[in-house]
């Protein structure tokens, strides 16, 4: 397999898989993308029924304290989008109209909003959780989009995409053993699309000097994973699904706790879904209609 | 030395027993430093012994006990 960024891109664009816009990384999707991704989502659903996972879904902005308060701001400074707006007088919105007309800059006229864009799947849903849990814990899955302020010319990296989550909260047994399953089956079901699947240990892309402290503690402690899948890069291969394991850090933040009184774990898994629709037309082919029978059942039930 | 690294340790390390008293190859990470406040040493010793840690030793494993703290900081200091 050959692999090209810019023919890749250009593909899903000839294919109307992707429509493109002036900004990177904010591409709009096409019917054919949709469908792909809609039934994969539905086949994660699937695989997972019995789990007993509560679903929820959240809007694309979040309460801002969130970032605050889970040191998002420490780690990832760069890759946040908090959302400002205009709290003026008419007089102001004036001024506002006639600097945008003017091609001036105008962002010192906004100012801060309780919201923030999501940057993590996972996030919304701690401070719902806060309290007691029961004793076998709580399992919730959502599919919520996602912003990461990093702009590029790879389709993979997107500024916003959906992203199919499952978080589960409770002792660090219940957590680790959950994890490890979800881990064999993420990979199990990626490979069963035909996709040359492989997992590995991974860090988040920590922010500056004290991001590499950070990235390595992660490796060391081997608390994040990713299922890997090459779409732009064979050397290089992109994730399509991550496990990050918490231990404490949600839990002591926003006060979670376990049937027994100590401070719960948690732990999240993520499918990216574009990424995952975007792996399945670099291995299949830009048209599903073509794609091998069973990688077709199994999505086409 | 070592007093420097434990009085910073103190202050910087939200560790969960009295730095004064940790063995100086007792795990910091097991003493309840998290990996945000092991940043916050970090940067503490950068300040204290006028010294920048190079990419290489920003890892885990330095900052792990107050023994993995000085010889790195002598490594740096070596010379001067």
């Amino acid at each position: 397999m050959n692999y090209d960024l810019e023919s890749f891109y250009e593909g899903l664009v000839a294919h109307g898989l992707i429509v493109p816009v002036r900004v990177q990384g904010a591409f709009g999707r096409g019917a054919v993308f949709e469908d792909v991704l809609e039934h994969f989502n539905a086949l994660v659903s699937r695989i997972s029924k019995d789990d007993g996972a509560e679903l929820y879904t959240f809007p694309p902005v979040i309460d801002r304290t969130i970032i605050e308060r889970t040191d998002y701001l420490d780690s990832f400074p760069n890759l946040a989008g908090t959302v400002f707006s205009f709290f003026g007088k008419d007089k102001q919105a004036k001024e506002l109209s006639a600097r945008v007309h003017a091609g001036q800059p105008w962002a010192d006229t906004q100012g801060i909003t309780d919201v923030c864009l999501n940057p993590a799947a996972c996030y919304p849903v701690y401070p719902v959780i806060a309290g007691k849990l029961p004793p076998d814990g709580r399992t919730i899955t959502m599919t919520n989009w996602v912003y990461r302020h990093e702009p590029s010319p790879e389709p993979t990296r997107m500024q916003s995409f959906r992203v199919r989550e499952f978080v589960r909260a409770g002792s660090p047994e219940m957590v680790v053993a959950w994890r490890d399953q979800w881990l064999e089956r993420g990979l199990e079901l990626l490979l069963s699309l035909g996709l040359p699947a492989k997992s590995d240990v991974a860090s988040d892309p920590f922010f500056g000097r004290a991001g590499k402290i950070l990235a390595d503690g992660q490796k060391q402690q081997k608390l994040k994973f990713e299922v890997l899948v090459p779409v732009i890069s064979a050397e290089n291969p992109t994730a399509v699904c991550s496990f990050n394991y918490h231990q404490e850090h949600f839990g002591e933040v926003f006060g979670i706790h376990t049937a027994d009184d100590r401070v719960a774990h948690t732990a999240c898994l993520g499918f990216g879904l574009e990424r995952v629709v975007m792996a399945l037309f670099k291995t299949h082919g830009f048209d599903p209609k073509s794609w091998p029978a069973p990688v077709r059942a199994r999505l086409w039930p | 030395m070592i007093e420097r690294i434990r009085k910073i340790l103190v202050e910087h390390g939200r560790l969960n027993k009295d730095a004064a008293t940790l063995a100086e190859d007792g795990d910091l990470y097991q003493a309840g430093m998290t990996s945000h406040a092991s940043v916050n040493v970090m940067l503490a010793l950068e300040g204290e012994f006028e010294i920048e840690f190079p990419d290489h030793m920003l890892k885990r494993s330095v900052f792990e006990s107050i023994g993995a703290m000085r010889d790195a900081i002598a490594e740096l200091t070596k010379g001067s």
